[in-house]
């Protein structure tokens, strides 16, 4: 291999040289081209699938009695095909009377667990670092920031309805 | 054998192979004498990393990475005989990774092996440390069952304390906005291809870095390094009294290896994989999600910090350890490498070892979680089964007052043990306390009639050491 390949010759200042041009625009090509495949995937990764609130049924007005806080569960609006049991979300409902109720999300605030409903001791309780929710849903002890995430409710044509909404997140 | 040869030299002269391969294995190494099996850490993490790899591909040619029926594939794969196996091989091999590669880091940190020229090696190191523990975080979410489903759910959580973006990347992580059908098939790209290109990557490096700067010589007290002078005084080490690499110190590398995958394949038949828990039903809400022991130490920690540093040690704490481990060989790049020298570097190894090990006990008995499945107090326990005190037994289960407080062995840890409670407290101070609560208790006024409480403290007032005569038991008349 000859020398005088590799050796480019001096260049005044602010005068770019062939070569100097020529590892540039090879560099060019090689951004542009890693750009044009990263950039649709990067959108592709980052784009989350936003799907609208939709009004679920969790069960028939009859069947709930007043008073009384009740596990349901319902399926994510427009669930991915393969996502088999894991379109289930749970609530707990509670008739509070005729017409009126109260829905909490089971997500702890503290880091998500799902809390559990203590019927004889009327709070709630997260079985991973013990948050202690009141029957309505405000703190009671542990470390829950902030009082459990409440479902919208509706009573339409004698069915008890719960609007889907993201899983929450305390930030 | 002579086609052999002949296809060999022919394969030999078109390639070059032999070449470089040859020098490659025969470049010479420091004689090590008496430290030399201290020199098998690393190249045995990379023999449970190859492990990982023929394992995982077993298992990938079976496992099926959507929500809906990858827990399916699991129970099936768990229920032919080598998949079993196999599946466990893959699970121990997780721990042996992540213990080699602990303990590879302490030996390399001990030596002073960070130090000039291996800077880059240590980088690289931390680098593939992570990736690592990436790895074990997303391999125990495609055991995707109940807990899976809730470790995605509980590291959105995590990171939704982030500053700022915190909402966007705990749905990131979600991959929307709930735990469905998107969610692990993210996490199985992250843990088949993604980690694994970067691991590839990093071990490539880590490797040539060992070849470009040589294996680090055992330290010496007294004998400092100088970036000046090192290399010079490296090669002339070399030269004076090196070994070559194969096989004077593979055969250690080999049979340390040997020792570890039979240990691991033991393990995997006699015990078997991680049990497969309920099926990652977000609706199934008895669950207790707790992560694998790599981690329980890092849970064990975020829990008993107090609760205002919670947002700050979430985010802040893998960073800053991220941190020093970078600025570790950029600051200390020369002088003493012994450990003789370095007494620090004992006790800090000593401190965090003990850490680990401390919380991740901590950690795996969780005192802070309430022990939910407790079962009623027993008739021998209670010591009635009728009138006040066997009644505020039963209100002491129902209440869920057992599920944090223990007696005589029953019950959860998170409050006070209460199997002597007469004899510390006053039914005054009890029944102030239970109406009035505290930062783990909750309050009872309100959800506690007269008659319950009057029981609870005829019963919380019988625990004694010795029990009073019948007639004194029970609250006092109010």
């Amino acid at each position: 291999m000859s020398t005088d390949l590799v050796q480019a010759p001096e260049n005044k200042p602010c005068e770019l040289s062939r070569r100097r041009f020529l590892s540039r625009l090879t560099i060019t090509f090689g951004a542009i081209a890693a750009a044009i495949v990263a950039i649709p995937c990067v959108a592709f990764l980052l784009g989350l699938r936003k799907v609208p609130s939709v009004w679920r049924t969790v069960g028939k007005l009859e069947d709930f009695k007043i008073g009384s806080t009740v596990n349901v569960s319902f399926v994510d609006p427009s669930p991915l095909p393969w996502a088999g049991v894991t379109a289930l979300t749970a609530a707990w409902l509670r008739r509070e009377s005729s017409d009126q109720f109260i829905a909490f999300s089971v997500d702890c605030t503290h880091l998500g667990c799902p809390v559990r409903w203590l019927q004889k001791a009327n709070l709630f309780m997260c079985p991973c670092h013990g948050g202690v929710f009141y029957a309505n849903g405000t703190v009671a002890a542990g470390p829950p920031p902030r009082p459990l995430t409440k479902y919208p409710v509706r009573v339409q044509n004698g069915e008890v309805q719960i609007l889907t909404s993201p899983l929450p997140i305390t930030s | 054998m002579r086609i052999l040869k002949f296809v060999w030299n022919w394969f030999d002269d078109i390639t070059g192979v032999s070449g470089w391969l040859i020098p490659l294995a025969k470049h010479p190494v420091p004689h090590a004498r008496k430290s030399a099996w201290f020199y098998v850490l690393g190249s045995a993490t990379l023999v449970v990393f190859v492990v990982q790899i023929v394992t995982g591909i077993a298992l990938a040619s079976a496992y099926v990475p959507a929500a809906g029926q990858a827990y399916h594939t699991l129970v099936f794969i768990d229920s032919t005989r080598f998949g079993h196996i196999v599946r466990g091989i893959h699970d121990f091999g997780a721990s042996a990774m992540i213990i080699l590669i602990g303990v590879h880091a302490i030996r390399v940190y001990l030596f002073g092996a960070y130090k000039y020229p291996r800077q880059m090696g240590w980088l690289t190191g931390v680098a593939l440390l992570f990736l690592t523990l990436g790895m074990a975080f997303t391999g125990q979410l495609l055991r995707w069952d109940q807990t899976g489903v809730w470790t995605v759910v509980i590291a959105a959580e995590q990171a939704g304390r982030t500053p700022f973006i915190g909402n966007w990347l705990g749905h990131f992580i979600l991959a929307g906005d709930t735990a469905g059908g998107a969610t692990l098939s993210r996490f199985f790209a992250l843990h088949v291809f993604f980690i694994p290109a970067f691991i590839f990557f990093f071990v490539g490096f880590h490797l040539y870095l060992v070849i470009h700067n040589g294996i680090s010589e055992p330290p010496k007290a007294e004998r400092p390094v100088d970036p000046g002078t090192y290399r010079k005084w490296y090669a002339e080490l070399l030269h004076r009294d090196g070994v070559p690499f194969w096989p004077d110190a593979a055969w250690r590398d080999g049979l340390f290896a040997l020792l570890v995958i039979a240990t691991i394949v033991v393990l995997a038949v006699v015990i078997g994989p991680a049990t497969l828990g309920k099926p990652p039903n977000p609706s199934i809400i008895e669950a207790s999600p707790r992560p694998d022991w790599y981690f329980l130490w890092y849970y064990a920690v975020l829990t008993l910090i107090p609760r205002w540093s919670e947002n700050y040690v979430i985010i802040l704490g893998p960073l800053l350890l991220i941190i020093v481990l970078v600025l570790l060989p950029l600051v200390s790049y020369k002088g003493e490498r012994s450990p003789l020298k370095r007494p620090w570097a004992f006790a800090i190894v000593a401190f965090i070892v003990f850490m680990i090990a401390y919380f991740g006990r901590v950690g795996h008995v969780a005192p802070w979680s309430p022990r939910m499945d407790a079962p009623p107090l027993p008739a021998s326990v209670v010591g009635a089964t009728s009138g006040p005190i066997a009644d505020g037994a039963k209100i002491f289960h129902e209440k869920g007052c057992e599920f944090c407080h223990k007696i005589s062995g029953y019950g959860g840890i998170r409050g006070p043990d209460l199997t002597y409670a007469g004899d510390r407290m006053t039914s005054d101070q009890m029944e102030t306390r239970i109406y009035s609560g505290g930062a783990s208790m909750p309050s009872y006024h309100g959800n506690i009639t007269g008659q319950q409480i009057s029981d609870l403290l005829a019963f919380l007032s019988s625990r004694r050491r010795r029990p009073l005569a019948a007639t004194d038991a029970g609250p006092p008349a109010k």
